[in-house]
């Protein structure tokens, strides 16, 4: 789950992690207020948005005057914002955050996260702060420093003042950046975040470490324990299918193709998308249906693939472990009923109690073909769908 | 022959009583699996599909002389079941369990290296050794006892492995799906490394999927380190990107993750790669009669 900056920066600001002044604002005569009340000459306005690259999308705007600030709130407000990560359609700008202006001295990056290879939680640190890290990490890999906390020890001063000295930091600042890190530390653990990105973490004129940027994501797994956090929560950053899947327990991910998938299992999920690409075709969609798929489970399922347009043929995957063919084969019979699927089902069923589930779909009546492997099912959903 | 289990192996399961484990365990125990044991707290001195009940592992272990631990207890409660059985002297645990929070299972990997004991999964569907031993909730049936060792990030990709194997007759030798968490037990290094040395395998299918580095590294190891025949495939080519992988855990593999790589690292390696997964089976074949 991923939290928006001005609620990260409060949750930093909790911690003691350094960060500029700062008010979230839902109308521009509210952002106009913010303004007054931070004070100072000069402010930033941040539209909220689950997606990175803002900067160049037109969704920070730095501001000489409340009035201008009151101007830009009203300009991003209500607007969906395109960025480089947020999909074509973009994101809604709901809130946008109030700043204080800061002076910089030089940008730098630092991040919290889980390192799966060595199975830790690691800082990364770049001198290159404010740009795109991962363009960094490809063309410039020397520029990233990694040090991975052992869960006993924790972080130890060594490790801080490793990173700082790579940093390029003052004596003063390595007290502070070592500072930072046990805050940071302390808040990944105590939150279960995934990851912490401060892009940049500056050095300000007066030589101070000051996070500018905050993305806190949180482990998903975790939110049981995690009541507060979890009501922080955004739907309106997140893509309506997805959300209106996860109610149904089905894992769904809308892609650019025209032939849907319907499959048991993530892996199985993502070979019958690479199947249906292998054999000419373009997938419209992830979707895992899991393990224990009723089939009130497969007729939500297929309002969900049906409720993209661009649908010209249905692929369903299921290899029958703990759950049934039969059972699959009657929840497919019962969505084409009430459904009405007017583009081709192609099905292609195995495991347990496969030969009752084929003859199911085969007595139905209804206009189902039926695949007898995977290579057939690719190739007869793929011509089907472009006919 | 067969790695990490057999029919003498001895199992206890943790969250006996409960209703994934109480399910899985009776298909287990009418696979042949010999179960000695269950264990869940406060439930002790009763009796469940047969076998006693105890409330910590420690009495299970000391008791029935169970080697291999299958977890099927709620993700909440999952690490702290790992971290008992770990302590309890079992050589394997096995982690069927989905959804636990990925801090818990950083901290008792460190448990487990201290106590030197495997760990399979989380997130997976566990292990089977075929006619011997079936530890986990895979479909018994489509298994058949005979030559190819399986290794696996992904479930139902497992199944289409073993089914394609067993319709060639080929058959399996032990089959590991070692789950799908970014932090978890034994990788596809330490289950190839198994394999080369079994005796029983004359050749291994190894399924990966997109996000970490995991086949990259077993791709260098399969380089110097592994002379039967592998065939892989990589789930994952259209998986669009930045979704589910974290943004700067890009960084961490320095590009790499995607399956245009692995496939890359994994030919380079030497492996047979197949690019679609109907191919899994008929790929072996081909390598073994050549």
């Amino acid at each position: 789950m991923n939290l928006h900056e001005y609620q990260a920066k409060k949750l930093f600001a909790e911690y003691g992690i350094p960060v500029p002044e700062g008010m979230p604002a839902e109308t521009a005569e509210v952002a106009h207020a913010a303004a007054i009340e931070l004070g100072g000459d000069l402010w930033v306005v941040k539209a909220q948005v689950h997606a990175g690259g803002r900067g160049q999308a037109g969704g920070v705007k730095l501001a000489h005057s409340s009035e201008q600030v009151q101007q830009y709130a009203g300009e991003m407000l209500g607007t969906m914002l395109v960025t480089r990560q947020s999909g074509p359609a973009g994101l809604p700008v709901n809130i946008v955050y109030v700043e204080a202006g800061s002076e910089i001295e030089r940008e730098l990056y630092l991040s919290t996260l889980i390192d799966r290879e060595v199975s830790k939680v690691s800082f990364i640190a770049s001198a290159a702060g404010g740009m795109d890290i991962e363009k960094v990490a490809a063309e410039t890999p020397e520029q990233i420093l990694t040090v991975a906390i052992s869960p006993d020890n924790g972080v130890q001063d060594e490790q801080a003042q490793q990173l700082a000295a790579g940093l390029g930091l003052d004596k003063k600042q390595r007290g502070q950046f070592a500072d930072l890190m046990q805050r940071l530390y302390q808040l990944f653990l105590e939150c279960d975040a995934s990851l912490i990105e401060v892009n940049p973490l500056i050095i300000t004129a007066s030589g101070e470490l000051l996070a500018l940027d905050a993305k806190v994501n949180i482990d998903d797994n975790a939110l049981f324990r995690q009541e507060r956090l979890a009501e922080l929560r955004d739907p309106s950053q997140e893509d309506e299918k997805e959300r209106e899947a996860a109610a149904h327990d089905l894992n769904y991910v809308s892609l650019d193709g025209d032939i849907a998938c319907m499959v048991n299992g993530a892996g199985l999920a993502m070979a019958t998308m690479d199947l249906i690409k292998l054999h000419g075709g373009e997938p419209a969609n992830f979707l895992d249906v899991g393990g224990g798929a009723t089939s009130e489970r497969v007729a939500a399922a297929f309002k969900l693939i049906l409720s993209n347009r661009n649908v010209r043929g249905i692929l369903v995957n299921i290899f029958g472990g703990i759950v049934r063919c039969d059972l699959i084969a009657q929840g497919i019979i019962s969505a084409v009923k009430e459904v009405g699927v007017r583009v081709p089902v192609v099905v292609r069923l195995e495991g347990t109690n496969v030969i009752k589930g084929r003859t199911l779909l085969a007595e139905s009546g209804l206009d189902i073909i039926s695949a007898d492997d995977l290579t057939d099912a690719a190739q007869k959903v793929v011509s089907s769908a472009a006919n | 022959m067969s790695v990490l289990i057999d029919s003498n192996s001895k199992v206890v399961c943790q969250g006996i009583t409960g209703n994934q484990g109480s399910f899985h365990t009776e298909q287990c125990i009418e696979y042949g699996t010999r179960v000695v044991a269950g264990v869940t707290p406060g439930r002790g001195s009763e009796e469940h599909l047969g076998v006693p009940v105890y409330n910590t592992m420690r009495e299970a272990v000391a008791e029935s002389g169970a080697e291999v631990s299958m977890i099927y207890v709620p993700a909440r409660f999952a690490a702290g079941a790992i971290q008992e059985a770990a302590e309890s002297g079992v050589s394997l645990i096995v982690c069927i369990t989905e959804g636990i929070p990925v801090l818990d299972m950083v901290n008792v990997k460190a448990a487990l290296e201290i106590n030197g004991c495997h760990l399979i999964g989380p997130n997976c569907p566990g292990i089977i050794t075929p006619d011997e031993c079936k530890i986990g909730i895979m479909p018994g049936f489509i298994h058949c006892k005979g030559r190819i060792g399986v290794v696996s990030r992904s479930g139902t990709l497992t199944y289409e492995a073993v089914y394609q194997t067993t319709q060639n007759g080929l058959g399996q030798s032990t089959c590991i799906g070692i789950g799908g968490d970014p932090v978890g037990g034994m990788d596809f290094i330490d289950c190839l490394k198994l394999f080369q040395e079994d005796p029983g395998t004359d050749g291994i299918v190894m399924v990966g999927e997109i996000g970490g580095t995991d086949e990259e590294a077993a791709a260098e190891f399969m380089q110097s380190e592994v002379t039967k025949p592998v065939v892989a495939y990589i789930a994952g080519v259209t998986a669009p990107p930045g979704k589910r992988m974290g943004h700067a855990g890009a960084i961490v593999a320095g590009g790499k993750g995607t399956a245009a790589d692995k496939f890359k690292a994994l030919d380079a390696a030497g492996a047979a790669t197949v690019r679609s997964p109907a191919e899994l089976g008929s790929k072996m074949m081909e390598l073994l009669t050549d």
